[in-house]
C-alpha cells in the first residue's frame, strides 16, 4: 500500500513536470470522449424523439390508407389518393373483425375559417367519437365530440392549439363560433398542442363530426353511394392481436372491394408497432454508426498516448536506471508508467465528459438536434478512456520495465 | 559479507568477445573499508556493478551475505539492491525534478516505505537539514552528493558502494563527502567499498585493491 502510494507520487511528479505535454496527450482523449458523448447523445435523442412521436399513438394502432404500396405489373395507384375506403368499410370492420377496440374513419377538406377579422386556412377533419382513443387526443379544455354530437350532425368544432391562438387571440374560444365555408361551427373543445407526429399534427385542425363534414360538402361518394373516407384508424385490443386483426381486415376489405388477388389490394395497412420497430432499428444503427465514428477519434487519441508514453520512457531512461539502482522492481516501473498512461487518459476522459455534456447541452439549446446523454454512455466513455490508457500504455511501460539498469544509468 | 570466486565478466562486441573481468577472487568482511584502484578500463566499475547486484557475472560465483546471488532472478536482485545496498555514484544520479527530501524518500520507496521523519534526519546527518526543499540544481555538487549519501543511509543498508564519489567535486567538497563516508564506517561499522582514482583518498581506507586489465594485481593493508 505504501509502495503504491509512492508510485502514485512518482506518477503525479511525472505528469506535473511536463504539464504541456500531459495536456496535449490528454487532448486527444478529451476530444474523443467528448465526440462520443455528443454523437451518442444526438443519436439517442433522435431515436427517442421519433419513438415518442410514434408511441404517442400506441403500438396497438393500425392505419388503413387507400391505394396500394406495391404494384404487381399493373398501374400502381398513388398511395393515399384513391377513393377506395369508405365509412361503410369502417362499420364492417367494427362489426365483423374481432379484437378491435375502436375504429376511427376520418376524412378532411380544407376551408377558410373566419372569426371576426381573424381568418386562416384550416383543415376540417371529419371524425367519429372513437377518433379520440385511437389517435390519443388530449384536450386542454372543453370536450371531444360525443356519440350524441355525431348522431345529431352537431355543428360543433374541436380545434387545435394553433387554430385557437390564430382565430381567438384574446378570447376564450369555448362557445365561440367559427365560419367555415358556408357553415357556422360552435367551438366545444380545444386540443392540447400535439406537435408533429406520424399521423400529422392536429394543431392546425378543426375537428367536426364526420356526419357534419358531409353537410359541409367535403365528402365524396363512391359509385355505389358509399361515403369515401381518407383514413381508417384501428385500435386493437392488444398489440399481440396485430397479425390476426391485419389478416382479418385484409380478407374483409378484399371481399368488400371484390378483389380476388391479394397483391392487387387497393388499400394499405400500416401498423404503428411495425413502424416503431423499423424506425427504432434504423435509429439504433445510426447511433451505433455515430458512436463508431467517435470511437475512431478515441482510437487516434489512444495512439497519441502511446506515442507520448514511448517518448516519455526514452526521455526518462536515466530516471528509470536510478529507480532500478535504488531497488525498484520491474513491476514497480511497469506500474508507474501504466498508471501514468491510465491517469492521463482517465483525466482526459473526465474532462471529455464535461466538454461533451456542455456541447450536448448547447446543441440542444440551439435546436440543432435533440440530445439525450444517459449515464451508461458516460460510464462507458470513461471506462473506455481508462482502458485506452492501459492498452496503449502497456507496451511503453513494458519497454521501460525491461531497461537494463546499467545502460539506463549511463544514458544522458 | 562479500565473497567472489573465479568471477569473470565478458561482453559481446560484435564478433569480438570483450573480457572485462578475468577470474577475480576476493573476500570482504563485514565492517571493512575497502578502496578499489585502477586505471580506466581496468574493470573497477564493472566489478562494483556486479557486487552491487546491478549486473551478473558471466561465470564464477558471488556470495553476498553467504548467499550465492549471481544466478538470482532480476526481481530478487532488485530486492537486495533496495534493502541491503546503498549506492553513491560519481554523477550523483539524483532526480532533478524533485527536492532533496523527495530524492531521499525515493530511496525509501523501494526499501519498505517512506518515512518522512527519517528522511529529514538523514539529510540533517549529512549537514543539509536546512536545504531539504531545494531542487538538486539549486545545490552545489558537494551538496548533491551529500543528498545521494542521505538517500543511501536512510535505508540503513549493510553495504555501501561508492563509485568515484568525489570524481566531479572540488577538493573541499570532496573532502566533506569522504569524511562523511568514512565516519559512517568508523561510527556505525558499515561496510564500504569505494572505487577511486585518488591515491590520497584510497590511503585513508584500511585496504586497497589494485585492479589492472580485469585482474587483481595487488593488495595493500594500511
Amino acid at each position: 500500500m505504501r509502495k503504491l502510494l509512492g508510485i502514485f507520487g512518482s506518477v503525479w511528479g511525472g505528469v506535473i513536470t511536463h504539464k504541456l505535454r500531459s495536456f496535449l496527450t490528454m487532448l486527444g482523449i478529451v476530444i474523443g470522449v467528448g465526440a462520443v458523448i455528443v454523437l451518442m447523445g444526438v443519436g439517442k435523442g433522435t431515436t427517442e424523439s421519433v419513438v415518442s412521436r410514434l408511441s404517442n399513438l400506441g403500438a396497438n394502432t393500425l392505419f388503413i390508407s387507400p391505394g396500394a404500396t406495391q404494384s404487381s405489373g399493373g398501374v400502381r395507384t398513388a398511395f393515399g389518393s384513391a377513393n377506395t375506403l369508405t365509412l361503410e368499410d369502417a362499420e364492417a370492420i367494427s362489426t365483423d373483425v374481432s379484437n378491435v377496440e375502436a375504429v376511427a374513419p376520418s376524412s378532411s377538406t380544407t376551408v377558410q375559417a373566419i372569426v371576426g377579422v381573424q381568418n386562416m386556412r384550416a383543415t376540417v377533419l371529419g371524425v367519429t367519437p372513437s377518433y379520440q382513443p385511437v389517435y390519443n387526443v388530449q384536450m386542454s379544455e372543453g370536450s371531444f365530440i360525443s356519440a350524441d354530437d355525431y348522431s345529431a350532425d352537431a355543428q360543433i368544432a374541436v380545434i387545435g392549439s394553433t387554430v385557437a391562438t390564430d382565430l381567438f387571440p384574446s378570447t376564450d374560444p369555448l362557445g365561440q363560433q367559427i365560419r367555415a365555408g358556408n357553415y357556422i361551427l360552435t367551438v366545444t373543445g380545444v386540443m392540447q398542442t400535439s406537435g408533429q407526429s406520424i399521423s400529422g399534427s392536429t394543431d392546425n385542425d378543426i375537428i367536426t363530426p364526420l356526419s357534419t363534414l358531409q353537410l359541409l360538402g367535403g365528402q365524396q361518394l363512391t359509385a355505389d353511394g358509399d361515403h369515401v373516407v381518407r383514413t381508417i384508424g384501428i385500435e386493437e385490443t392488444d398489440v399481440k392481436d396485430a397479425t390476426q386483426v391485419t389478416n382479418d381486415i385484409t380478407t374483409l376489405l378484399l371481399q368488400r372491394h371484390n378483389i380476388s388477388d391479394p397483391t392487387k389490394a387497393d388499400f394499405t395497412i400500416t401498423s404503428v408497432e411495425a413502424l416503431l420497430a423499423s424506425v427504432t432499428s434504423v435509429s439504433n444503427q445510426m447511433t451505433l454508426l455515430l458512436g463508431a465514428i467517435a470511437a475512431i477519434s478515441l482510437l487516434v487519441g489512444g495512439i497519441g498516448v502511446m506515442n507520448i508514453m514511448l517518448v516519455s520512457v526514452l526521455e526518462r531512461t536515466r530516471e528509470i536506471g536510478i529507480r532500478k539502482a535504488l531497488g525498484a522492481q520491474e513491476s514497480d516501473i511497469w506500474l508507474q508508467f501504466l498508471i501514468e498512461a491510465a491517469f492521463l487518459t482517465f483525466t482526459g476522459g473526465i474532462i471529455g465528459v464535461g466538454l461533451g455534456l456542455g456541447a450536448a447541452y448547447v446543441v440542444n439549446r440551439l435546436n440543432l438536434f435533440t440530445t439525450i446523454v444517459t449515464p451508461d454512455v458516460i460510464i462507458l466513455a470513461v471506462s473506455v478512456s481508462i482502458g485506452i490508457g492501459l492498452f496503449f500504455g502497456f507496451y511503453p511501460a513494458w519497454n521501460a520495465s525491461r531497461l537494463d539498469p546499467i545502460k539506463a544509468l549511463r544514458s544522458e | 559479507m562479500i565473497t567472489l570466486e573465479g568471477l569473470t565478466k565478458s561482453y559481446k562486441m560484435g564478433k569480438e568477445n570483450l573480457v572485462v573481468l578475468k577470474g577475480l577472487n576476493l573476500q570482504v568482511n563485514k565492517g571493512e573499508l575497502v578502496a578499489i584502484m585502477g586505471a580506466s578500463g581496468s574493470g573497477k566499475t564493472t566489478l562494483l556493478n556486479i557486487v552491487g547486484c546491478l549486473d551478473r557475472p558471466t561465470t564464477g560465483k558471488y556470495y553476498f551475505e553467504d548467499k550465492e546471488v549471481s544466478r538470482l532472478k532480476s526481481s530478487d536482485l532488485a530486492r537486495i539492491r533496495g534493502q541491503k545496498i546503498g549506492f553513491i555514484f560519481q554523477t550523483f544520479n539524483l532526480l532533478s525534478r524533485i527536492s532533496a527530501l523527495g530524492n531521499v524518500e525515493l530511496g525509501m520507496t523501494y526499501a519498505g516505505g517512506v518515512n518522512r521523519q527519517r528522511a529529514i534526519e538523514a539529510l540533517t546527518k549529512v549537514g543539509l537539514g536546512k536545504r531539504i526543499h531545494h531542487l538538486p540544481l539549486e545545490l552545489s555538487g558537494g551538496e548533491q552528493q551529500r543528498v545521494a549519501i542521505a538517500r543511501a543511509i536512510v535505508k540503513d543498508p549493510s553495504l555501501f558502494l561508492a563509485d568515484e564519489p568525489t570524481g566531479q567535486l572540488d577538493s573541499k567538497s570532496g573532502e566533506e563527502v569522504i569524511s562523511i563516508l568514512l565516519s559512517l564506517n568508523a561510527e556505525q561499522g558499515t561496510t564500504l567499498v569505494m572505487v577511486t582514482h585518488d591515491a590520497s583518498i584510497a590511503h585513508r581506507c584500511k585496504r586497497i585493491i589494485h585492479l589492472k586489465d580485469g585482474e587483481i594485481i595487488g593488495e595493500e593493508n594500511i
